[in-house]
């Protein structure tokens, strides 16, 4: 069992799929905070066998965890406060994402237009599907 | 301020009521001769069109008002790297209106976000065509006399071909339509049609190889060219732009009353001698586009002018 009382105030995401944390780093932005950042691989899970965790100390409003639902919505968000986890949030499929994947289609115009943001919307919540806002071409995650 | 990007911007009734419009201009056109005096028309065309292009242009001028633009990217400042974001904002300045065909898929969409005018996408890549979608319901409408109850079968680049996707997405609000797709399996309809549209809203659909097993099923056939200028390898287009020839040995196999339309440029898809069977509609389908389109203009710069 970790100790997630060494956290004051920040996040811990619990049940990354092993392998998957700098991913997740990546995503978060991570590497852009002044703050204390705690990534441990491969942790023996009952549930999953072996999972990633990462703890962030930072304030928390500071994290946009939309993008973690998009990831992995059975990621498990404890926010810490004070010291106590405070709350354990379900992650849900956002609506929409912004800038953090691109369109792969080569005749999409956001292969040429300058200044504008690649927009994904969720299509069929059911299958997880995402779709370009311009071109409507499928997001594929491998 | 409304736009119309996919045939999907319109519910049934504003479709409908866009046709009845149309039918009303075909009926009376000198009564609509004057509705547009004074105003402008942009046509922003990033690639070659030739029937959509004079479409728009004819249909803003028996409303009795102008026309500028541009009729390809090498004519426009996109040439010197200027973004649509850009070129649309300009071009709101000149114009109540504009029409854009461009290659890459959304740029319409891109415009429409940044215009202070109607926006209508008249093309954009192998994504949408709505305005071909209009002149195909009217010419349905018109010569069949209803857009329910059809076994339609959508024959040729079903990959690439927008005015196949727009269709579709039209048809499908109608109750009993039913789809034969007819391709080489190179060409099928892409997963955001098959599995979003059809799929989804459980439209009875079959894929088929060869024609001549659909013909004497349909009640429509729309024919489509399969387009050069979508292909990245010239090999692959070689090998499948004369797949489907439709000849007069063929349409013996169809109905009396099955209608040919294509959204033309025809190649070799429909062989010249089908020209003259009165199953053959689509050189009429060219004109129900003028009125089709005449009914859109007015019908946005409405909306405008309420909204306004």
């Amino acid at each position: 069992m970790l100790n997630v009382g060494a956290l004051h105030e920040g996040f811990v995401l619990d049940h990354i799929e092993a392998g998957r944390s700098m991913t997740i780093y990546s995503y978060l932005n991570l590497d852009k905070l002044d703050c204390t950042v705690a990534i441990i691989k491969n942790a023996v899970s009952n549930k999953m066998g072996r999972k990633d965790i990462i703890k962030v100390e930072c304030p928390i409003d500071m994290l946009n965890l939309d993008i973690l639902g998009f990831i992995d919505h059975n990621i498990t968000v404890n926010i810490i406060q004070n010291g106590e986890i405070v709350e354990k949030r379900q992650l849900t499929l956002p609506k929409q994402i912004k800038n953090v994947i691109e369109c792969k289609n080569p005749r999409c115009i956001t292969s040429i237009e300058q200044g504008l943001d690649h927009i994904f919307i969720l299509t069929d919540p059911e299958k997880e599907v995402y779709r370009c806002k311009y071109c409507e071409e499928k997001y594929r995650r491998k | 301020m409304r736009h119309l990007m996919s045939p999907l911007d319109l519910t049934v009734q504003e479709l409908n009521d866009i046709l009845d419009l149309a039918c009303d201009i075909e009926a009376n056109p000198k009564a609509y001769a004057h509705k547009c005096d004074g105003l402008k028309l942009a046509t922003l065309f990033y690639e070659p069109s030739t029937r959509t292009r004079l479409s728009f242009e004819s249909a803003m001028m028996n409303l009795g008002g102008n026309v500028l633009g541009f009729s390809s990217e090498d004519s426009s400042s996109a040439a010197k790297g200027e973004s649509v974001s850009d070129t649309i904002r300009i071009v709101s300045c000149y114009a109540d209106i504009c029409a854009i065909r461009h290659p890459k898929e959304g740029a319409p969409l891109v415009a429409s976000l940044k215009a202070s005018i109607p926006v209508i996408n008249a093309g954009d890549g192998g994504h949408q065509h709505p305005t071909q979608t209009l002149t195909d319901l009217m010419t349905i409408r018109s010569l069949k006399g209803r857009l329910d109850n059809l076994t339609i079968g959508l024959c040729g680049d079903l990959k690439f071909g927008r005015t196949v996707h727009s269709l579709i997405h039209a048809m499908i609000r109608y109750p009993n339509i039913r789809f034969i797709l007819i391709s080489p399996e190179e060409l099928r309809v892409p997963s955001y049609i098959r599995e979003d549209v059809l799929v989804k809203n459980k439209i009875p659909f079959e894929e088929v190889v060869r024609l001549e097993d659909a013909l004497p099923k349909l009640d429509l056939l729309y024919m489509t060219r399969v387009q050069k200028e979508r292909f990245f390898n010239e090999e692959d287009y070689v090998r499948m732009k004369d797949f489907y020839i439709l000849d007069k040995k063929k349409m013996s196999l169809a109905g009396p009353d099955m209608l040919v339309l294509h959204p033309l440029p025809r190649v070799n898809e429909i062989a010249v001698e089908v020209d003259d069977d009165p199953r053959a509609v689509y050189f009429k389908q060219v004109q129900y586009g003028v009125y089709v389109r005449m009914a859109l203009i007015l019908t946005l710069l409405k909306w405008r002018d309420e909204k306004c």
